[in-house]
């Protein structure tokens, strides 16, 4: 090697020598970035037992991350982003009374089952936030629905004691089933429910305090191009046109029930949703489809969490079927 | 008039702000040459010299007796120094002339020559496609009869950044350039010349305009977009026409040439003049960035003097466009005759793809950017596990290996190493495209 090279100590490469902006943290910290305004409400909203339940999912994720790392002396991929955004995505799927250990158990659970048993980011089928909110739910669904909710947060307002057992109001997502069943159809008044539903609804998880403020995260993603707008597009658009179908407001259906997390922040997670455009477009209706029929006709309010779970077992299917042809190649069937 | 782009492709900064406005200046002639007797892709030539030798500009110093090949002429009046080995800017070794050049140099007693055949002219003058692909032109020239050639198009569109010397010569010899692309049309019997040019060098376009108006040859300015320069994608934006997978342009009626080949095509048929020397621009982290007229077999060493040296901290020293150029280990190796462009990048300006063994996301932005609409992860993917035939079901070897993928892939896979390695490891399968 010559005297001016050596000098400056060329580096040899392959091409190319340039890199466009964006880095997997980066894309991770956009979307942390676009679910903290709703979930900074939620604390502002539910206060200190929201808090609890971050700290926990996101600490537990983190720690349980880098403790797999480690004990398999794998490289270090704590700092990656994508375990900090399944903790808060597993927070923002639990009530905000979620016992401190179950919140522990289902980051855990999504981190190793979700993710490092499969090899890492990249090599998992499904989305892991879910997956640990499946195992939550499937473990502890009894003790999870029969928590206060705004029962709690009233019951805190007036008495200023702690006491948990207060009123465990129904939800809205119920009111609505009962509606449907008396009457064969929605009220219109239900239309009253969609500013609590935007901007404060106090029941359900900590991701279903304002449907407004995950709307707006969801925007910001669509228009930085982290996530592509067919499959939240298509999932709301399946969702609402099936509510409406089944006799129920089809505007309430999107808002209500963390439709609106999982569509801009879980059905889109790379790793586990197809990556071919009409493929999307597909998944995201079949999401829609799966988490209309398991609110309308299952007994699960967890329709959310299995139908996107299942799309996720079909996307590499998808991604078959809708293989764009090669440049050059001729159209496969006309 | 502005087409619609190809679809795929990426914006990466131009970066060309730097040489655009810097006319064509003749670079000094450095005291020592090195030709190598290969620039062109196919046969190596073999030198014709001997050491001790007096050699004339333009006087045949390496050739070779096959078709797919191109003589190589010496750029200067000189001596022979030394016949022997040299080192390329992708990293070989081939043979090579040393030549010492006299202190005088006259680079301009061309005259005019009528007729000839355009085909044995450009053979002779060594003209292989300036672009960087290399291939000699002369056998462009002569297609197989079962193609009928309808369109001649000339390629302007300098996609890579950085890059300005297609910009320059189109600027500042449009006539050269124009008179290039006629020499072929007549000899191929093409309907149409077509000059495509990206947007973003608006003058170029106007004086290419201005020199075609009245001749029937049509300039077509281009989205800019990478990589608007491909052969296929620049026949689809301005024929809507996809080459077939393991065709040839010619499959389509078209002929893809470099403006810069043309022009040296204009000056072989019209001058006889060999080539011998090429537009560089040298840009980046040098003191004085430029468009330099450079005699081929000048080290580049020479050349970044010639440009000022280098100016702060250097990382890598790149042969063409960063696209798709390679990074020099040394620098001395000579200048060839597709060599575009030596960019210089330092830390910070260069940031390649690094470690196959960072995950994919699945993001799909690698196939977004695709433009030959492939799924480079999972080509990616594939080539890293040795999964050699479902390399070739995802159609490995119709990658143009642009480098647009792995320009956007966020956690920096080296897709293009990794797709080279199944192209590579197919061929030598004996798989086809
Ligand atoms: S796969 Fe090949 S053709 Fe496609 S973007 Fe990558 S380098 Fe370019
Ligand atoms: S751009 Fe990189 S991370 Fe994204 S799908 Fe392609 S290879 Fe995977």
């Amino acid at each position: 090697m010559n005297e001016a090279a050596r000098q400056h100590r060329l580096v040899v490469a392959a091409p190319p020598h340039v890199h466009g902006p964006g880095s997997c943290r980066s894309i991770m910290l956009w979307v942390v970035g676009a679910l903290a305004p709703a979930a900074l409400w939620s604390v502002v909203q539910m206060g200190s037992p929201a808090l609890i339940t971050y700290g926990v999912c996101i600490g537990t994720a983190l720690a349980v991350e880098a403790a797999w790392n480690a004990l398999a002396r794998k490289p270090q991929t704590v700092t990656d982003g994508s375990a900090l955004v399944t903790g808060l995505l597993l927070a923002m799927s639990l009530p905000p009374l979620t016992p401190w250990w179950i919140s522990a158990v289902g980051a855990a659970v999504a981190i190793v089952l979700g993710k490092m048993v499969f090899g890492g980011l990249g090599w998992n089928l499904f989305n892991p936030a879910l997956v640990g909110r499946a195992f939550v739910v499937l473990s502890w669904g009894g003790v999870l629905s029969k928590l206060p909710s705004k029962g709690w947060f009233r019951a805190i307002d007036v008495a200023g004691s702690g006491s948990l057992d207060a009123i465990s109001g129904a939800t809205r997502l119920a009111i609505a089933a009962a509606d449907r069943a008396a009457k064969g159809g929605y009220r219109f008044d239900l239309a009253a429910q969609y500013q609590p539903l935007l901007f404060r609804n106090l029941e359900g998880s900590l991701g279903e305090v304002s449907a407004a403020l995950l709307i707006l995260g969801g925007l910001v993603l669509i228009w930085r191009r982290i996530i592509d707008w067919r499959i939240p597009v298509g999932y709301a658009g399946a969702m609402a046109a099936l509510s409406w179908a089944f006799g129920s407001d089809p505007i309430f259906n999107v808002l209500a029930g963390g439709v609106l997390l999982g569509a801009f922040f879980m059905a889109t997670d790379y790793v586990s949703s197809p990556m071919v455009p009409n493929a999307r477009l597909v998944y995201g209706i079949g999401c829609g489809v799966f988490n209309a029929v398991g609110r309308f006709f299952g007994s699960m309010p967890e329709a959310t969490t299995f139908a996107i779970l299942f799309m996720n077992g079909l996307a590499p299917l998808l991604d078959k079927i809708f293989m764009p042809r090669t440049f050059g190649w001729v159209k496969r069937n006309g | 008039m502005l087409r619609s782009a190809f679809r795929g492709g990426i914006h990466p900064p131009d970066m060309k702000q730097a040489t655009a406005g810097r006319a064509i200046e003749r670079a000094p002639v450095p005291e020592r040459l090195v030709v190598p007797a290969s620039q062109h892709i196919g046969a190596c030539c073999e030198p014709t010299v001997e050491p001790g030798q007096r050699v004339r500009r333009g006087q045949i110093i390496a050739s070779i007796d096959a078709f797919v090949s191109a003589p190589v002429h010496s750029p200067v009046d000189g001596e022979v120094a030394d016949v022997g080995e040299c080192l390329t800017a992708a990293g070989m070794r081939v043979p090579a002339v040393t030549i010492t050049p006299d202190a005088e140099q006259d680079f301009e007693s061309w005259e005019p020559v009528e007729g000839g055949e355009p085909a044995a002219v450009v053979r002779s003058a060594g003209i292989v496609g300036m672009g960087g692909a290399t291939f000699p032109s002369a056998v462009k020239l002569s297609p197989p009869k079962e193609f009928t050639l309808t369109t001649v198009i000339l390629n302007g569109c300098e996609c890579e950044p950085y890059l300005t010397c297609d910009h320059r010569l189109m600027l500042e010899s449009p006539e050269r350039v124009l008179r290039g692309g006629r020499i072929m049309q007549e000899a191929l019997g093409a309907k149409r010349l077509v000059i495509g040019i990206e947007s973003n060098k608006p003058d170029a376009a106007r004086a290419m305009k201005t020199a075609a108006h009245g001749t029937g040859a049509e300039v077509v300015v281009l989205p800019t977009k990478y990589p608007q320069g491909a052969e296929k994608q620049l026949i689809w934006a301005i024929l809507r026409t996809e080459v077939p997978h393991g065709k040839l342009p010619a499959a389509v009626g078209a002929l893809v040439h470099n403006v810069g080949t043309a022009a040296a095509i204009a000056d072989a048929v019209d001058l006889r003049k060999p080539l011998m020397e090429r537009v560089v621009t040298v840009t980046g982290r040098v003191a004085r960035p430029g468009n330099y007229l450079v005699v081929l077999g000048t080290l580049v060493r020479d050349l970044i003097e010639t440009a000022g040296g280098f100016v702060g901290e250097v990382e890598r020293v790149i042969a063409g466009g960063p696209m798709t150029g390679p990074a020099l280990g040394s620098l001395d190796v000579p200048v060839t005759k597709g060599m575009s462009g030596i960019v210089v990048l330092g830390p910070g300006d260069a940031a390649a793809p690094v470690d196959a063994d960072q995950p994919c996301i699945r993001c799909g932005r690698c196939s977004e950017a695709c433009p030959m609409f492939l799924q480079p992860f999972a080509i990616g993917t594939y080539a890293n596990a040795r999964l050699w035939d479902r390399t070739e079901q995802v159609h490995a070897l119709d990658c143009i290996e642009c480098g647009a993928c792995a320009y956007v892939c966020p956690t920096r896979r080296p897709l293009v190493q990794l797709i080279r390695l199944a192209k590579a490891e197919l061929t030598a399968r004996g798989v086809r495209p």
